[in-house]
């Protein structure tokens, strides 16, 4: 299955590099290094890459490729998700993804890779029992470690896998027992240019975070889930119980996770928290153009509209711009032509408005299209499809868990056509 | 030049410099304190990870594969050895035998990581040391070394071809493991070594298939594409209308009706087998995973194998895979662009989520549009071309050319659109961006051509953008429509054919060529005006630099100006420049795509991977179902009498159905001699240790005495009974028709009916084996609940007791049985069951009661899916005029239900669960006061999730016993144990 694994950094070093097999010689990254030359930007270089003998697969992922080395058919995505958890394992360890964190801390991550696969064949993908082998590193160990001299490698052997729920680590205990959960929406939406809804859905995750003793036994139920049109589970979740009663019953893996993400139906009306005016024009004579973008609340269900940022990508030709914002401020990048307005809260008296020229470059003609408007915003208290936990009850243990359940909506893919 | 010998002395010192590490590395692998060892490894270990060579450290290290100090050491060091092994065979082999004491170590962790070391030294020596060492592997005790060993043989296989037949062997072995911790391993393990012994898989699929859910979620992407495979090679095609009804109407059509009426049975309709079927059913909940792996590769086996009114339930997932990482939607885009040609309607509800957003990737953007492209029709085609519109307008340009493409296949597929797409196109031409204007032009051709009757006026158009165009394929291509159409437009082609010649040199060589093309064609069709022109092209074509140019000019003088020597082809010069040209077909790169399996790296690549395994077509004739029949041992099948609770008539219907149920699988029952004489000598035995059962053999029907005779009787056994241990390794035999009692059995059993009345009666003395069989409750208890006073309830009192038979209206109920009485002085009416809490509990109500009269009691019966949890079930009971709120609570043993299996599968049943239970400590001991020589067994499985429970009483001093529960259900199986301990306390 996979073969090896190499980590490059957007300029092409190879940093680091693991083998499940024989050794594959680096050079095998040239094919890739030629197309990621090609391509415009990172995001565009080809996931799946045809050599002679061998074919990559890669990912970008937190600045970095992540890359794969395949010698016999497997599933593609097999490979691409695997990469993507080598990912999320590396940011749940260290708390973010990049080259220095990697490179810091080299060695466990290569213990760490060593212990996800066997001959190729993942292993142990749950955090839950790679932390039992190999400790997460914190202030106190790391002080500890370099006195002692001894490592973050676990002494206990791991008992998850042998289990049948691997997901959980036996014996956890805490003195405050508490769990958390967190749904959260993302709006995608396209407008066009009249405001009017090309396309709009909802997409929710409910993250949680517990932190309970023993082997709690949880239950979850909505108050509408006939909302749910499309769910997908952490392998915890009784599936079964699921599909009778629409309650998701399960024995939680210890710490942070993606409990389900769903998606609403699209078919329903979907609530779009703000429109957007906008007028971006340029000249006939070509010289440059004008701008001018007013936000505002529309269905928010009486709450705060508060992070609101537009992100506009302008045309190349563009030479400068020279903007006034009502609120908030903007920047102008002009190496990638993005220009980012920070509005932050959304006051109805008020409505925040960008305006002001745009020059072209001398002789460039008129743009073609005008560019669309990005939208990132966010609702605290407030899950837009009207979704809403009604119950959390626990089995198993008899201590009396603390519970919260926070919402939030955000802009996902939000797009305005102009 | 001094600064060379800088440069020397500066590499000598980075070489120095490396080599002085390695001595200190050495030397700190060298020592006797850990601590510098440990820090020495962490270093090499770092320097294997960036790739530098570490490999002249080997001796230093492989010194300290012994060490027994650290764990962590250990650790590291393996991880140096697997890497250098290969390069250092003769060092290695000092190591091995570290590996071999380990192998046999009782910790089960450390015996696999030394498998799994010892298996990744690729080092041929050892070939015979790794076959023994997976061999033993494979019959381990822990399902944990077993999948070691699976993944072990993948790695001997790719070091020695030559022992393939062992392996296999072991693959066999380790395919009948029933551990979801093996399934997906073995079966990696299967694919690559054997993949064409299908034979291996037939007694293990329905195994495979019902494991598949609790199998981790790599090893579910491998199963189902073997299973997809294994599919398509045993079972006949569901997708009916293409094949059998076609080969049906021929028949019919060369064959006498004599043969028709012999062919007959042949042309039955089509049955899905019921293994088809299943493993459809068992990966549908799959979809639902959080693996997008896992989702694709159950989509692919829908869309392989289900028959087609049935694969769009894939489609919602697959969208949904869409919102995932970039790399994702270009894989399942990929894919769903391959399904979309053949089958429009499955994404078309969906079009919008393949709307292409600026920020997207260039070739995510490319894929959409082709999926929009292909999801196009009359109907929606007005809201796709003006999607089609913002494309084109698009900043990135190769887009917008894409976009034009498809807008050109749209016109083509959909003939009500095409003018308007054309004229959409001609609108383009006049775009600023060049690429835009070329692309159009190219498509615009294509276009025309399907329809050249009708066009002349956009030839003309584009003749006259033709100074404007400098893109030399569209240039090309505008030349080319000139010419082939220049009968059209007589007068502008010999003007633009004039231009060429003036620029023909500095012209690409593809708007040469079709310049010399257009000149030929003028030439034969207006020779007149354009003879002069004509040549001098030709005698400019004759000096070109490129081959192909002066290679087409000699070419076409000698096909058209007619002299002596060759006025044969001239003849037909006209015939062959101007011959009618078919259309180009305008098709979607993905129309042949699926010759490959989806999801597989060959679909994505469109290419034939190395290892990739063709999916076979459907087999015209099934190959024999019987194979995948799994030869149990058929067991006495032991249904157990249902002791009827006398203390309240049962309806007939309710009694009627338990009978007919159970009587037709009586009569197998009998059949063996083997069963008869067991009967025969349990139910002596019985005889022999308690009267209670005899005599409830001697009636079917138990009267309310009777039981509670027993009751007193079986308070006693304690002191005074030695019981025969009989049917000690078959099934046990607990009851029958006429109740006989294995004298084992009975006697806990009927020991647990007197001290345990709620618990214990639900599950059953065990037999039989999967699926798991619900049989008939062993006991009843007579007790009812309040559930109403009479005196709350304004006169209408009402009783609930479970019956304890499985419940009628759902398999995952609990069936209550409640007698309603009327105390009161008048008739009550309409009493029926309102509202209910929790809103989502799920209660069978019973019809209305439309009237009670005074003094008048009936019976009724309800559902109630408890959901495995003692919670209980509030609702209200109303008459036409009250309503009261009443809640039901089950005790723990309502819940289940009895079953029957045979010891070997409770055996096996206990192993699996015990495994998940010890470690989370759900596994219980405890000791109490019991006799038994023989260890009873208990079977029953919870009503609403169907978890197996199994309960154990073994004896094991003269005083005590041991009670185990094994169950996955927890909170189940500690309330059943405390309600146990409870009773027998009593007793």
């Amino acid at each position: 299955m996979i073969h090896s694994l190499f980590l490059i950094n957007p300029s092409g070093d190879i940093f680091l590099e693991k083998h499940w097999k024989s050794v594959v010689s680096r050079s095998v990254c040239d094919y890739f290094l030629e197309a990621k030359e090609k391509a415009l930007e990172p995001e565009d270089v080809p996931p799946v890459i045809h050599t002679p003998r061998h074919y990559l697969i890669s990912i970008y992922r937190d600045k970095l490729f992540f890359l794969s080395v395949i010698q016999t058919e497997v599933p593609p995505l097999f490979v691409i998700e695997f990469l993507h958890r080598v990912a999320e394992m590396i940011q749940d360890y260290f708390g973010e993804c990049s080259e220095t964190v990697v490179k810091d801390n080299m060695v466990m991550v290569y213990e760490l890779l060593e212990e996800m696969l066997d001959n190729g064949f993942p292993l142990a993908t749950e955090s839950n029992v790679l932390k039992e082998m190999i400790r997460p590193p914190t202030i106190l160990r790391s002080v500890v470690n370099t006195l002692t001299g001894t490592s973050n490698i676990g002494d206990t052997l791991p008992t998850g896998q042998l289990s049948t729920i691997p997901w959980r680590r036996a014996g956890v205990k805490y003195t405050n027992n508490e769990a958390y959960f967190d749904v959260v929406e993302e709006i995608d939406a396209i407008l066009d240019q009249s405001g009017t809804t090309v396309f709009a859905e909802i997409q929710g995750v409910v993250g949680a975070c517990v932190k309970l003793s023993g082997m709690p036994d949880l239950t979850l139920s909505f108050m509408n889930p006939r909302l749910l049109d499309d769910v997908s589970f952490h392998p915890c979740v009784r599936y079964k119980r699921w599909e009778s009663e629409r309650v998701l019953s399960f024995i939680p893996p210890d710490g942070n996770f993606t409990l389900m993400t769903y998606h609403v139906n699209a078919q329903n009306l979907v609530a779009i928290p703000v429109y957007v005016k906008q007028s971006i024009s340029f000249f006939e004579s070509g010289s440059g153009g004008r701008l001018d973008v007013t936000v505002g609340p529309k269905q928010t269900m009486g709450k705060t509209v508060e992070g609101v940022m537009v992100t506009v990508h302008l045309p190349k030709t563009i030479l400068s711009v020279n903007l006034t914002a009502t609120q908030g401020s903007y920047t102008y990048d002009n190496g990638t032509k993005l220009l980012v307005w920070d509005i932050g809260k959304l006051n109805p008296q008020k409505l925040p408005n960008l305006r002001g020229s745009l020059s072209l470059q001398a002789g460039a003609p008129k743009p073609e299209e005008n560019p669309s408007l990005n939208i990132d915003l966010k609702i605290q208290q407030l899950a837009i499809s009207g979704l809403k936990v009604n119950r959390l009850d626990m089995f198993g243990e008899k201590y009396k868990p603390f519970k919260g359940v926070k919402y939030i909506t955000k802009a996902g893919k939000f797009q305005v056509r102009t | 030049h001094e600064s060379i010998p800088g440069y020397i002395s500066e590499s000598c010192l980075v070489y120095k410099r490396a080599s002085a590490m390695n001595d200190d590395l050495k030397e700190m692998l060298e020592s006797n304190k850990e601590s510098l060892k440990l820090e020495a490894m962490k270093r090499v270990v770092g320097l294997i990870a960036k790739g530098k060579n570490a490999s002249e450290l080997f001796p230093a290290v492989v010194k300290n594969v012994a060490s027994k100090n650290i764990e962590v050491l250990k650790k590291l060091v393996y991880v140096y050895l697997v890497r250098y092994a290969e390069e250092q065979q003769d060092l290695a082999l000092l190591s091995i035998s570290t590996f071999q004491r380990a192998l046999k170590d009782p910790n089960q962790l450390i015996r696999a990581s030394a498998l799994r070391v010892l298996s990744s030294i690729r080092v041929p020596i050892i070939v015979p040391i790794m076959m023994l060492a997976i061999k033993e592997a494979a019959s381990d005790m822990s399902p944990y070394v077993r999948k070691t060993s699976a993944h072990a043989i993948q790695k001997l296989y790719s070091l020695d071809q030559d022992q393939k037949d062992l392996l296999i062997e072991v693959i066999e072995k380790l395919l009948k493991d029933k551990s979801t911790l093996v399934a997906g391993s073995v079966v990696m393990a299967f694919e690559e070594v054997c993949p064409d012994r299908i034979d291996l898989i037939h007694k293990n699929y329905r195994k495979l298939c019902n494991l598949l859910v609790d199998v981790e979620e790599w090893g579910q992407v491998v199963i189902i594409s073997m299973l997809t495979r294994y599919a398509r090679t045993q079972f006949t095609s569901p997708w009916k209308e293409d094949g059998v009804f076609d080969e049906h109407s021929e028949r019919a059509f060369y064959e006498s009706d004599e043969e028709k009426t012999r062919n007959e049975p042949e042309a039955k309709p089509y049955m899905m087998d019921p293994d088809h079927r299943l493993l459809l059913r068992n990966t549908k909940p799959l979809l639902q995973s959080r693996n997008t792996a896992v989702v694709m590769s159950v989509a692919q086996l829908y869309w392989h194998l289900a028959p087609k009114n049935e694969v769009s339930i894939v489609t919602k997932s697959l969208v949904r895979l869409l919102r995932s990482h970039r790399e994702v939607q270009y894989i399942v885009l990929q894919n769903i662009a391959s399904m979309s040609i053949q089958r429009k309607g499955m994404f078309e509800p969906y079009m919008k989520s393949f709307y292409v957003r600026s920020t997207d990737a260039t070739h995510i953007k490319s894929l959409k549009l082709e999926i929009l492209t292909s999801l196009a029709n009359e109907a929606n085609i007005s809201t796709v071309l003006r999607e089609f519109q913002t494309y084109v307008k698009s900043q990135d340009k190769e887009f917008a050319a894409g976009t034009i493409q498809a807008i050109g296949r749209c016109a083509t597929n959909i003939s009500e659109v095409t003018d308007t797409c054309l004229n959409g196109l001609v609108l383009l031409l006049s775009n600023r961006d060049e690429t835009v204007v070329a692309e159009s032009v190219v498509v615009i051709r294509k276009l025309l051509q399907t329809q050249p009757t009708q066009h002349s006026d956009i030839i003309k158009h584009m003749a006259k953008l033709f100074d404007n165009i400098t893109v030399p394929m569209a240039r090309a291509s505008i030349l080319w429509l000139m010419g082939e159409y220049c009968e059209r437009v007589p007068k502008i082609a010999p003007d633009v054919l004039r231009k060429m010649a003036k620029s023909f040199t500095s012209e690409e060589d593809i708007v040469k060529l079709q310049t010399v093309n257009l000149a030929a064609k003028l030439y034969l069709t207006n020779s007149k005006q354009t003879k002069l022109l004509t040549q001098y092209i030709l005698n400019l074509g004759k000096y070109d630099q490129n081959y192909d140019i002066r290679d087409r000019t000699r070419f076409i003088r000698q096909l058209i100006v007619p002299n002596d020597k060759n006025g044969a082809l001239s003849k037909y010069a006209h015939r062959i420049l101007l011959a009618p040209k078919p259309a180009p077909l305008l098709e979607s790169a993905y129309k042949d795509r699926d010759r490959y399996q989806l999801g597989t790296l060959s679909h994505t690549i469109n290419t034939k991977a190395s290892g990739y395994l063709e999916l076979s077509d459907w087999p015209a004739v099934a190959p024999d179902q019987s194979v995948r029949n799994v030869e149990v041992i058929e067991p006495v099948k032991i249904h157990h009498f249902i002791f009827p609770s006398t203390a309240h008539p049962t309806p007939a219907l309710h009694q009627g159905w338990s009978w007919s149920t159970l009587s037709p699988k009586l009569q197998i029952n009998f059949s063996g001699s083997d069963a008869e004489s067991r009967v025969e000598n349990s139910s002596q035995s019985s005889e022999e240790s308690d009267e209670s059962s005899s005599q409830s053999e001697k009636s079917s029907s138990e009267s309310e005495s009777d039981s509670e005779k027993k009751k007193r009787k079986t308070k006693t056994p304690l002191q005074k009974k030695t019981v025969k241990p009989t049917a000690k390794d078959g099934p046990y035999l607990s009851k029958c028709y006429q109740p006989t009692f294995c004298s084992s059995d009975l006697f806990i059993f009927s020991l647990i009916l007197s001290v345990c009345p709620p618990v214990y009666s639900a599950l059953s003395p065990l037999s039989l084996s999967f699926p798991l069989q619900v049989s008939g409750p062993a006991f009843v208890p007579e007790k009812s609940h309040d559930l109403l006073h009479r005196m709350t309830g304004k006169g209408l009192s009402a009783q609930y007791q479970f019956p304890r038979q499985p419940c009628l209206y759902q398999p995952t109920m609990v069936s209550v049985q409640i007698s309603l009485t009327n105390t009161s002085d008048h008739p009550l009416e309409q009493i029926h069951i309102g509202d209910r809490s929790p809103t989502g509990l799920n209660i069978h109500c019973f019809n209305t009661v439309e009237c009670l009269e005074p003094e008048a009691s009936v019976t009724v019966f309800m559902g109630i899916d408890f959901n495995d949890s003692t919670q209980a079930a509030n609702f209200q009971l109303c008459t036409k005029e009250d309503h009261f709120s009443v809640s039901i609570q089950p005790a723990v043993g309502d819940l289940f239900l009895p079953i029957t299996m045979t010891e070997l599968d409770f055996r096996k049943e206990q192993g699996e669960l015990s495994y998940s239970v010890n470690y989370k400590k759900y596994h219980n001991h405890y000791l109490t006061h019991l006799v038994s020589p023989v260890p009873c067994r208990f079977a029953g499985k919870t009503a609403s999730s169907g978890a197996v429970v199994l309960v154990t009483v073994e004896l094991r001093e003269s005083s005590t016993a041991l009670i185990t529960i094994n169950t996955e259900k927890s909170v189940m199986g500690s309330m059943l144990l405390r309600d146990l301990k409870q009773a027998l306390a009593q007793a």
